[in-house]
């Protein structure tokens, strides 16, 4: 198809051909001319929010839990400029959007122009891909090449900058069938060879463990099925990152927990003390893999990734395939399927006494009160209240967001929308936004700390217009806590400007952001409180007020290996005045 | 096996352990377009990895492919990053490690401003002729040299005209291409 038409409809045509539904969006003075052709159709659904940050996790969050490209639109300059934190950490995250902003006149680049940035030159380092659109005739290709390469390969955030007289400007448009991109042409099909090797190191393994992440996620929920048809094949166990959690059921008995940083116990020594890890769309992070060189010393390592780069960055692998997980997955389970393997029957029963051993510290363990309301317990409620529902959670930055990771136990694959390589305070609320307009019958509920939602906070007035009944459940223990843990851990107990003084009271901030607010502050109230939130049709602000000195165990501290965790359970066992009986086990 | 917190204050691990360093060059297939430059250098000072030259123009003006010839150092893991963070760069159609090949030759111009009267106009005359430097620009105290060479019979050069009166130096950078019939 050929037509032509101006640049701001073609943003629009295109967007149409794309199949985006939802744009998250912020006008001004560089984008008049796409505002007013969105004013003029109906197809296309558009989400004012209140600050350009909150569009590009809106989007990130709509884009985690459908599988779809998330899509963005601003103006230039300062628009430009506030979308970089979402764009950055959408690139940390492999999550796939495309950015449309606006720019000056193309004859005032590089004038200093009123609201003028260099918006390709800022963003370069933040996206997979960008391009500023000099000719109208270039527009069409240039989209349709953006939504291309943000969702194919590892995914990531592309940026379309446009001036103000490319959009008013008349062109041809052609439509994405008649673009195919010369260079990118990324690899799904893993090298059967190599995983042919995969499954011979498998089939021999004694201590085996899966280590999997975000890009099973990524891969689409074919891979997830794949995931757990192999993990049930083997027998192996398995544990994940942050990124990856609901890939693999949490019920299940294979599943050992998220490992790293503040993973279980279990998880962290399997992978301490395997012979086999099978590293399957992850990418050996620094909170994964703690000290490099007594990272799993004594195992051999296969690693998973359709991104070349992954492989060999952290850690050496000694088989690496580089593919789309559902592809290589495919192979494996194919080849492990038709050879008729059979694993280290033996040997497994073995590392799994040991595994249970490790089990038996329940490092998630803490001591319960019946005076305030422990952070931990607050959350275990909140699964318990909300798991037969129909529930995405979303998160901000810090104690709450490990301890919604530990605690909230994830069946299902884009359950769980968190800030993971940036680490974003704010995420979670605008995330929470996007996650709703996507699923707008489905319970959403953003597991947030006092600190952290506070910097996205206008967010609500989002919430507010399009009637989005986003549950806010804010852990309030007064303090940025992952911050003052450090400190009081590391820091001699200085707690340097870590303490939240003079907090909004939240309640009342409900009321004036047009939602309801709920404050609850003894354990003996919460589940009613709880179950109070879900049946509200309207966002909430949950005023979860929790014990102020709550620390997140287990801890890998930085520059120590796997087998140096602190665990909570030490840290009690120096108190003589509590009892077993004052500790929940979980 | 619990712990207590050590000395490490930091929130990152410890820096790893210095391997071999190697020196590379390679050569970069990109589309000639605005800002293909600027990421592959956004990319080197980004990630902390070393340019000792590069050398950038268009090959191949009908399929707008320009190439670009870096050389840079580092140990085994780094160069493979490195090799693999121009690769993922969407523009980038192939990244070619020459000095990997073992089959790459390697040239580099540069122009030497020499000056001086007397013996030392006529030394620098005789060891210009010795490296077959031409002599692009002469007045009555000075003289300007063109050299094309190894980088090291540059640096040899230069270091010879330290002491007879050496003014300045403009080099190109590193270019290279793979011996052979072959198109790499």
């Amino acid at each position: 198809m050929q037509k032509e038409m101006t640049g701001a409809e073609m943003v629009i045509q295109a967007l149409n051909d794309q199949g985006v539904e939802h744009i998250f969006g912020y006008p001004g003075g560089a984008v008049l001319p796409i505002y007013d052709a969105l004013f003029q159709q109906e197809k296309l659904k558009h989400i004012l929010v209140r600050h350009e940050q909150g569009a590009a996790h809106a989007a990130e969050g709509y884009a985690r839990s459908t599988g779809k490209v998330g899509c963005v639109l601003v103006t230039s300059g300062p628009g430009a400029t506030n979308a970089v934190t979402g764009l950055t950490d959408a690139l940390m995250d492999s999550i796939p959007l495309v950015v449309i902003t606006g720019q000056v006149p193309t004859h005032l680049i590089g004038n200093d122009a009123f609201q003028e940035c260099d918006t390709v030159g800022i963003t370069r380092p933040c996206t997979k891909h960008n391009y500023l659109v000099r000719a109208v005739n270039d527009l069409a290709r240039i989209l349709h090449e953006a939504f291309y390469i943000a969702g194919s390969g590892r995914p990531g955030p592309v940026v379309v900058d446009i001036p103000k007289d490319v959009q008013f400007a008349k062109g041809m448009y052609i439509s994405p069938r008649s673009v195919q991109h010369k260079t990118y042409q990324p690899k799904v099909k893993g090298d059967i060879a190599k995983i042919k090797q995969a499954v011979e190191l498998m089939r021999h393994a004694k201590k085996p463990v899966f280590y999997t992440g975000g890009g099973i996620i990524n891969s689409g929920n074919e891979a997830s099925v794949l995931l757990r048809e192999m993990v049930k094949l083997t027998g192996f166990p398995i544990t994940s990152t942050l990124m990856g959690l609901g890939a693999f059921p949490a019920a299940n008995p294979q599943w050992l927990g998220m490992l790293g940083m503040h993973g279980t116990y279990e998880a962290n020594l399997a992978m301490h003390d395997c012979d086999v890890m099978i590293c399957i769309g992850a990418r050996f992070d620094d909170r994964i893999t703690g000290r490099l060189d007594s990272f799993s010393p004594n195992s051999k390592k296969i690693h998973v990734d359709i991104d070349p780069s992954s492989i060999n960055k952290n850690v050496k692998a000694d088989v690496a395939i580089i593919g789309d997980c559902a592809h290589v997955l495919e192979d494996m389970v194919r080849l492990w399927r038709a050879e008729s393997v059979q694993p280290d029957k033996k040997a497994l029963a073995e590392w799994w006494k040991q595994i249970d051993k490790w089990r038996g510290r329940k490092s998630l363990a803490y001591k319960n009160s019946s005076e305030s309301i422990k952070p931990q317990y607050a959350i275990q409620r909140l699964y318990e209240l909300t798991k037969g529902m129909d529930t995405y959670i979303t998160t901000e930055v810090g104690q709450h967001q490990m301890w919604a990771a530990q605690f909230y136990q994830f069946q299902e694959p884009r359950r769980w929308m968190t800030s993971g390589g940036l680490g974003t305070m704010g995420y979670g609320l605008p995330a929470a936004v996007g996650v709703q307009v996507a699923h707008p019958n489905s319970l959403v509920i953003d597991i947030a700390g006092e600190a952290s939602v506070l910097m996205t906070m206008q967010e609500m007035s989002t919430a507010a217009q399009y009637d989005l009944p986003i549950k806010i459940f804010i852990l309030n223990n007064e303090y940025m806590g992952m911050v003052r843990q450090w400190q009081e851990l590391l820091h001699g107990g200085r707690y340097s400007h870590s303490y939240s003084e003079a907090l909004p009271d939240f309640v009342k901030l409900a009321e004036a952001y047009h939602a309801v607010g709920i404050r609850c502050q003894k354990p003996g109230d919460l589940d009613g409180a709880i179950q109070e939130m879900i049946k509200v049709k309207k966002p909430v602000l949950f005023d979860c007020v929790v014990d102020k000195t709550e620390n997140c165990f287990p801890m890998i501290p930085s520059g120590r290996a796997h087998n140096e965790m602190i665990l909570g359970d030490a840290a009690e066992s120096l108190d003589e005045a509590i009892t077993e009986e004052g500790k929940v086990m979980v | 096996m619990s712990t207590q917190p050590g000395s490490s204050t930091s929130h990152y691990p410890a820096a790893a352990v210095k391997e071999q360093i190697v020196h590379r060059t390679l050569s970069v297939v990109v589309d000639n377009e605005p800002g293909v430059l600027a990421r592959v250098i956004g990319l080197f000072s980004g990630r902390g990895y070393n340019i000792d030259s590069l050398t950038v123009s268009e090959t191949e003006h009908e399929k707008h492919l320009s190439r670009i010839t870096i050389a840079t150092m580092g140990t085994p893991m780094v160069i493979e990053q490195i090799k693999h963070q121009l690769e993922r760069l969407v523009p980038v159609h192939r990244v070619i490690d020459l000095t990997e090949t073992g089959r790459a030759i390697e040239r580099e111009l540069a122009l030497i401003k020499v000056k001086g009267k007397g013996e030392n106009r006529v030394e620098a005359l005789r060891l210009a002729d010795a490296f077959r430097a031409r002599v692009i620009d002469a007045s009555t105290e000075s003289f300007i040299f063109e050299l094309t060479g190894k980088p090291e019979k540059i640096d040899q050069f230069v270091l010879l005209m330290a002491p007879i009166g050496l003014v300045e130096v403009s080099r190109t950078g590193i270019c290279a291409i793979a011996r052979g019939p072959e198109e790499m």
